[in-house]
Parts: structure tokens; C-alpha cells; sequence
């Protein structure tokens, strides 16, 4: 479904990545891992358009998005969790979440998956008029991931969902996303510094290094992975 | 009893001309951080663009009100095609270079802009006609407030709760919210970014001509200069208020129309300017951000 083909990216005239090659498949939980400066968020950020490939091609559902503007890949249904959350911290969380939808027009349904979203977050609907700089880091994804799913993604890019959150808050948010995979056939691609964490919710794993994919496999395989196991899992 | 409250209305009155001014740059500060020198020659374009139309339509034969209507349209129509412009011109292609960058350009642009009127019309002042006519019902009120001041006041506040529905309730507006606070965000979410940019300059230039036909007709004359004068002012208030913030930039503005008709009713009328300046730079001494101005520093 999303293919990125001999990708090259650049901050400047630094190369972050480097013949990138990745292939996500309908229903999927894919992850990606490897350390900090990895190249990790860049390729996020190439995928949903923010960072542009400078050659190799990027396609999603048999249309080339490369050379897309941000707005127009959002609207071909690939919405992006950033790193850090980024709620709207002026906005309120019900604006926060409308925002999310922003490309829809279908407002009896949007209604529809806000419920939904209050019923897997009842905290979000306990703070539903309160400014979202006001909620707690895990209130904060929460929101993030639910405006995420709000715009009815068919591939969802989560950066980092765990990073600075509560053992207890980051079960429950993978709880989440294998849910979000399973009951709306969302695909999802997550990128993870915890490797353990991620491997064991994904179908199949890339390993990153220094802008390379150096490895992939089923997640099982990487789990048990020799290297893998040495490197991200501290084993 | 009278004379204050002649002053108070005299410095509403202003003040609210300076809001519609301080609008554009406060907005167009919150979505891309660039002060836009060239928005005072918008407001200049307005007001010219007001005194062509109604030449032509008064020669035309058109009666008063349909006169000052149109003519406000045209102005805010053509106002609004130059800031669109001057956007697209000297703005969009340096969105990925440094702040200060686009700075230049923008006052590049004032100085174009005024110099391309200069040329284009004259030098001299030119006598603009008082459009807003005498209303019966103000005459027993006429030392308090006249016909034009009624009308400024009317349509400024009309503009402002205009304005306040979009931001706060519309489609775009949220757009324009989202998009001011995290530019990136907006885009994830699948904002045309630049077209929202490009809204906020129409609405800011629109707000702008709107001010320079009102304070023409109210002034009497206009020359290629008002816009810079004019900008200075809006500026200040926008800055007292706290750039950025769009109630901020009105309070700002009526705080500051109101110093001015004090000093000026109390004082001397040379002396305006000392306390409306006096009164900017006590304002950053304690309130560094502006009366709203948001302190920024986030939580990452």
C-alpha cells in the first residue's frame, strides 16, 4: 500500500536518509526501529510531506505522493501522530479534535467517531472544553492519536506514542492502536525507541542505522534477533 | 461632564480607526511572525482607491449613499488584491529563510508602494470629499459627537463582531487559529497552509481599507503618506495590546486613541504623540508582552 523506493532525504545539505527502501502492506502494524538520530521522524516526515525527498519516489495506493503538498496526502488518508504530541495548545480539546477531521464533510459521522473517541478516552471527554496545553503528557497523546484517528486515516504514522509516559498509560495507548488496526483495518507504521514495546505489537520490524534500514524481518524473528537483542532491547 | 465625554468619544473614535489597522498587523504577526511594514501603504490604497471611485461615481450621477458604499467596496476590494499580492510577491518565497529576511522585503515593499503611488497620483494633498452626511437625530448631540464619528464607531464595531465569528466559530477561522500556533501541525492535519496565509492578508488588508476610507472621509484630505503615519500608530497599539492577539490589538488601539484625545483635550494637541509613546513604553516596562500578549514559553 505505501512504498518508499530508494528514498534520499536532506536537513540542508546533511543527508538523514539514505536509499531508503520500505513496504507496508494493507491491515499491517509495521515498525520501525533504531536509536536517536537514526533518521527515524525524517522518514515520517518525508512520508507525510513535511521533509522533501530530494530523488527516489514515494507511492501510496498506486499514486505518487512525493511531490505532493502536506494537505493533499492528509486528504489521500495518511494522517501523522508527530513526535511531542503537537496538540493546539490555544485550541480546546473538542477543537483540537475537529481540527483532526478537517478534511472531512460528512458531519453525522464525525459526530459518530467523536463518541467513539470519548468512549476509548473518557478523560477526553471530562476535558472536552479545557485548552490543550492544559492536559498531562499522557492526556496530550491521547488527543493526539484520537485527532489522528478523527480524520479516518487508512495509514496512521505514530512517532514515538510511548516517549515520556507512565508504564500503565503507555499499555493502555498500544491496547489502542492494535485495537484502532483491528476494528477499522487502519495500517499502522510506528516508530519506536522501545523496541520491545513495539516489536511485540507489530506484524514485521525495520531496523534503522544511520539513515539505513539495515534489517528486516517478521517482529517475532527481530525479537529473538541476536543483534537486535544486544542493540534495542538491552538484552 | 461635556467635554470628557466629547473626549472619550473623540479617542473611542480613533481608537477604533487605529484597531482596524492594528487588526492586520496583529494577525499577520500570530500566523508568520513577520511584522508587515507595507500594511500602513494598504490602508493608503484603500483610501485612494475610495477617492477615484467616488470622483467617478459622483460624476456619474450616483446619489450619497450609494456613492460611499461603493466606494468602500471598491476600496476593499482593491486593498485586498494588493496585500493578496504583495503576499505572494515579497513574502511567500522567503517563508523558509530567516526572520529578518522577509523584514527587509516588507519594508521594501512600504517604500515601493508609497513611491508607485507618489509617482502614479501626486504629492500634493489631495481633498477628499466628506461622504457621511448629517444625520437629523445627532444635532441636539453635536458637541458631544458628530454624524462621522457615529458612523466610524458603528462600522468598526460591526467589523470587529464580524471578525470575532469568523475566528472564533468558521472552518477557516479555526484554521487560521490552528495554523498560528503550530504551523506543521496544520499541514498534518491537512491545511492548505499557504492559502491560509493568504486569507489572513485579504482579511487584514480588507479591515485596513475599510480604516483609510473612514478616516479619509472623516480627515478631509489624503496624500502618499498616510499610510506610514497611520501604520506607525496601529503598530504601537498592536504592540501595546500584545501582537499576536487579536482582542489585544483592539484594547490596545482604544487605550491608545483614548491617551491621545486626553492629551490632547488636557494637555496640547503637540503632545499626543509623548503620551501615547510614554504610555507604549511604561506598558513593555511592566508588561513586557503587551496588556494580552501571551508570555511564550512553551512546554515542549
Amino acid at each position: 500500500m505505501l512504498r518508499l523506493k530508494n528514498v534520499n532525504s536532506f536537513y540542508g545539505n546533511i543527508q538523514v536518509l539514505k536509499n531508503l527502501n520500505i513496504e507496508i502492506s494493507r491491515g499491517e502494524i509495521i515498525t520501525l526501529i533504531g536509536a536517536n538520530g537514526a533518521g527515524k521522524t525524517t522518514t515520517l516526515m518525508t512520508i507525510s510531506g513535511l521533509v522533501p525527498s530530494r530523488s527516489g519516489e514515494i507511492t501510496f495506493m498506486g499514486k505518487t505522493i512525493h511531490n505532493m503538498r502536506p494537505d493533499r496526502i492528509v486528504s489521500l488518508g495518511i494522517s501523522q501522530v508527530p513526535e511531542g504530541r503537537r496538540i493546539f495548545p490555544y485550541l480546546t480539546v473538542l477543537e483540537n479534535l475537529d481540527m483532526g477531521a478537517f478534511l472531512r464533510t460528512d458531519r453525522k459521522n464525525i459526530k459518530k467517531d467523536m463518541e467513539y473517541i470519548f468512549d476509548l478516552f473518557p478523560i477526553l471527554s471530562q476535558r472536552r472544553n479545557q485548552f490543550g496545553g492544559t492536559l498531562s503528557g499522557g492526556e496530550r497523546q491521547m488527543l493526539a492519536i484520537s485527532r489522528a484517528i478523527m480524520a479516518r486515516p487508512v495509514l496512521l504514522l505514530l512517532d514515538e506514542p510511548s516517549l515520556g509516559l507512565a508504564p500503565l498509560i503507555v499499555r493502555q495507548i498500544f491496547e489502542i492502536i492494535k485495537k484502532i488496526n483491528i476494528e477499522n483495518q487502519t495500517t499502522v507504521f510506528l516508530v519506536e525507541q522501545n523496541a520491545n514495546l513495539a516489536l511485540k505489537a507489530a506484524h514485521r520490524g525495520y531496523v534503522m542505522e544511520n539513515g539505513r534500514i539495515t534489517l528486516s524481518d517478521s517482529a517475532e524473528n527481530l525479537l529473538s534477533n541476536e543483534n537486535v537483542r544486544k542493540a534495542y532491547l538491552g538484552l | 461632564m461635556e467635554y470628557f465625554l466629547e473626549l472619550i468619544l473623540g479617542g473611542l473614535t480613533r481608537g477604533s480607526i487605529y484597531a482596524l489597522i492594528a487588526l492586520g498587523y496583529t494577525m499577520v504577526y500570530g500566523i508568520i511572525q513577520l511584522i508587515n511594514f507595507a500594511h500602513g501603504e494598504i490602508y493608503m490604497i484603500g483610501a485612494f482607491t475610495a477617492l477615484i471611485f467616488t470622483s467617478v461615481l459622483t460624476l456619474l450621477g450616483f446619489n450619497e449613499i450609494a456613492v460611499i458604499v461603493l466606494a468602500s467596496l471598491a476600496a476593499v476590494i482593491y486593498s485586498s488584491a494588493y496585500g493578496y499580492t504583495v503576499e505572494k510577491i515579497a513574502y511567500m518565497p522567503l517563508r523558509r529563510a530567516s526572520r529578518l529576511s522577509p523584514l527587509i522585503s516588507a519594508i521594501g515593499m512600504s517604500i515601493f508602494l508609497q513611491n508607485y503611488v507618489l509617482l502614479a497620483q501626486t504629492s500634493d494633498f489631495l481633498p477628499f470629499p466628506n461622504l457621511i452626511p448629517e444625520f437629523e437625530f445627532i444635532k441636539p448631540y453635536r458637541h458631544i459627537i458628530s454624524s462621522p464619528e457615529i458612523v466610524i464607531l458603528i462600522t468598526t464595531s460591526t467589523a470587529m463582531i464580524l471578525l470575532t465569528f469568523l475566528i472564533k466559530f468558521t472552518r477557516t477561522g479555526k484554521a487560521m487559529r490552528a495554523t498560528a500556533q503550530d504551523r506543521n501541525m496544520a499541514m498534518l492535519v491537512g491545511v492548505n497552509v499557504n492559502r491560509v496565509i493568504s486569507i489572513t492578508f485579504v482579511i487584514g488588508s480588507a479591515l485596513a481599507a475599510l480604516g483609510g476610507v473612514l478616516i479619509a472621509s472623516h480627515v478631509g484630505q489624503i496624500n502618499f503618506y498616510i499610510g506610514f503615519v497611520a501604520g506607525i500608530k496601529a503598530f504601537t497599539a498592536a504592540v501595546l495590546g500584545g501582537i499576536g492577539s487579536i482582542p489585544g490589538a483592539v484594547l490596545g488601539a482604544l487605550v491608545l486613541g483614548l491617551t491621545e484625545s486626553f492629551a490632547t483635550g488636557y494637555v496640547s494637541s503637540d503632545y499626543e504623540d509623548v503620551f501615547a509613546f510614554g504610555l507604549l513604553v511604561l506598558i513593555l516596562i511592566f508588561k513586557p508582552a503587551g496588556i494580552l500578549g501571551r508570555v511564550t514559553a512553551r512546554k515542549v
